[in-house]
């Protein structure tokens, strides 16, 4: 948090009168506020141990402990980790505008193109209900199909929520794998699907429909005061809305972690089950959970001996295809064209699941 | 004046539609407000990310919920 508060001087002096006065406040309650958010997180796991086995009084190797031991230390760790995370995405967010990725994206080829909207897919804003206006804002002024369904394939299924919680949680081994693989399955889809030549699965009013592009009026130049107080407002909305999700997700855990037997994910979710990469896709594909809810039912079956690779597919299913996007896209495709994309997306993910079991 | 607000009828967008309303109500400003949902209208107006906030015409903002407090700044300097 304090490097992003940080940055702001030496920012501002390029075209503000320095005024090291006016910035040292905040200065100091960033640093402040970083280094509270360090001795909570790094306290969590003494504090969840010396509740349930000091206070509570409650014997190790008991079941109810050691849920209530996981969830005690899981929710705080998972929710500061969100914390920063969304505080940093909103920020990062703050310097790309949809309006701002078609332009660079406009008149691209193919390749080329599905590498750019796929990394684009990453870091734009982007909120499913506006996919059918930004589908065809994409497609009538130049971007390649293909092209633009990289971009739409990556803005939901490399979710930043998602990729921090994995980090926190498994590591960068785990979170690089996630985000690699999920780039990978954003620019190979919409390759396919450029190569394919499916446009006249398009619905046709979308390529009459003449778009103005004079929205570019509202691309204001941003401050950084006002691109931390976006990252605040990042804070509020995503925080506010998911926290009940992750602190369900964490209790779901909990109770997997305590009372599942340790080898039962192995026979159902293990490498050797071959169907069970195609099982867990097909499953995640009608959920639909946010991805902070998701990573600690994630965690929970990986520690019980799921194989690493079933249970990224069942995530990248469950987040990257939903059925509330599908319905929406289905205004603007016609069906052959949205079973397409399911299915190469679907295809993909497999793939990624399949890899995943033989490689590690 | 003329408000539009822009939205296929998402929370959000019908969060701005009564901020809308409640930013005109303390400025006690008059002006029409009306809710487009028709895609095609929205996409003739050059918006891709909604909700999106059109006044007289022009786009002042998309893709975003402000609050009440950002909305009367936003009205009053249209």
């Amino acid at each position: 948090m304090s490097g992003e508060l940080q940055r702001h001087p030496a920012d501002r002096k390029a075209t503000r009168i320095p005024d090291p006065g006016r910035w040292l406040p905040w200065i100091l309650i960033a640093l402040a506020a970083a280094a509270a958010w360090w001795l909570a997180y790094s306290n969590l796991e003494r504090f969840a141990n010396w509740l349930v086995y000091g206070a509570l009084g409650m014997p190790t190797g008991n079941r109810l402990a050691s849920a209530i031991a996981f969830f005690v230390f899981e929710a705080p760790k998972v929710l500061l980790l969100l914390l920063v995370v969304v505080f940093g995405v909103g920020i990062v967010r703050s310097f790309f505008t949809p309006e701002r990725t078609r332009r660079m994206l406009a008149g691209r080829r193919q390749t080329a193109g599905n590498v750019l909207a796929s990394l684009l897919g990453v870091v734009t804003p982007f909120c499913s209900c506006s996919a059918v206006p930004l589908f065809i804002g994409f497609v009538t002024t130049g971007v390649p199909l293909g092209v633009t369904f990289s971009f739409l394939i990556a803005a939901p299924m490399i979710n930043e929520v998602a990729l921090v919680l994995l980090f926190g949680l498994f590591g960068w081994k785990v979170a690089g794998l996630y985000l690699g693989t999920g780039l990978l399955i954003a620019m190979g889809a919409g390759w396919v699907i450029g190569k394919l030549r499916l446009e006249r699965w398009v619905e046709g009013w979308v390529y009459a429909t003449a778009h103005a592009s004079s929205a570019s009026g509202t691309e204001e130049r941003m401050g950084w005061a006002e691109r931390v107080s976006s990252g605040r407002d990042a804070v509020k909305d995503i925080v506010s809305r998911v926290w009940p999700y992750v602190l369900a997700g964490i209790a779901v855990g909990a109770g997997i972690h305590g009372y599942v037997p340790e080898q039962l994910m192995a026979s159902i979710m293990g490498k050797g089950a071959w169907w069970s990469v195609p099982l867990a896709v097909l499953i995640g594909i009608p959920m639909y959970s946010n991805a902070a809810g998701i990573i600690p039912v994630v965690q929970a079956l990986l520690e019980k001996g799921a194989a690493l690779g079933t249970v990224l597919a069942f995530m990248m299913s469950v987040i990257g295809l939903s059925l509330p996007e599908v319905v929406i896209l289905r205004k603007v495709l016609k069906l052959p064209l949205i079973a397409t994309f399911v299915g190469v997306v679907g295809a993909g993910i497999l793939v990624v699941g399949y890899l995943f079991n033989f490689v590690l | 004046m003329k408000i539009e607000v822009l939205g296929t009828g998402c929370p959000k967008c019908m969060s701005v539609e009564q901020n809308v309303k409640k930013a005109l109500a303390q400025l006690a400003v008059q002006a029409d407000v009306e809710k487009v949902t028709d895609i095609q209208q929205i996409i003739q107006k050059g918006v891709m990310s909604t909700p999106a906030l059109v006044i007289d015409g022009k786009v002042v903002f998309q893709g975003k919920n402000p609050t009440v407090d950002q909305l009367k700044e936003i009205i009053q300097g249209a």
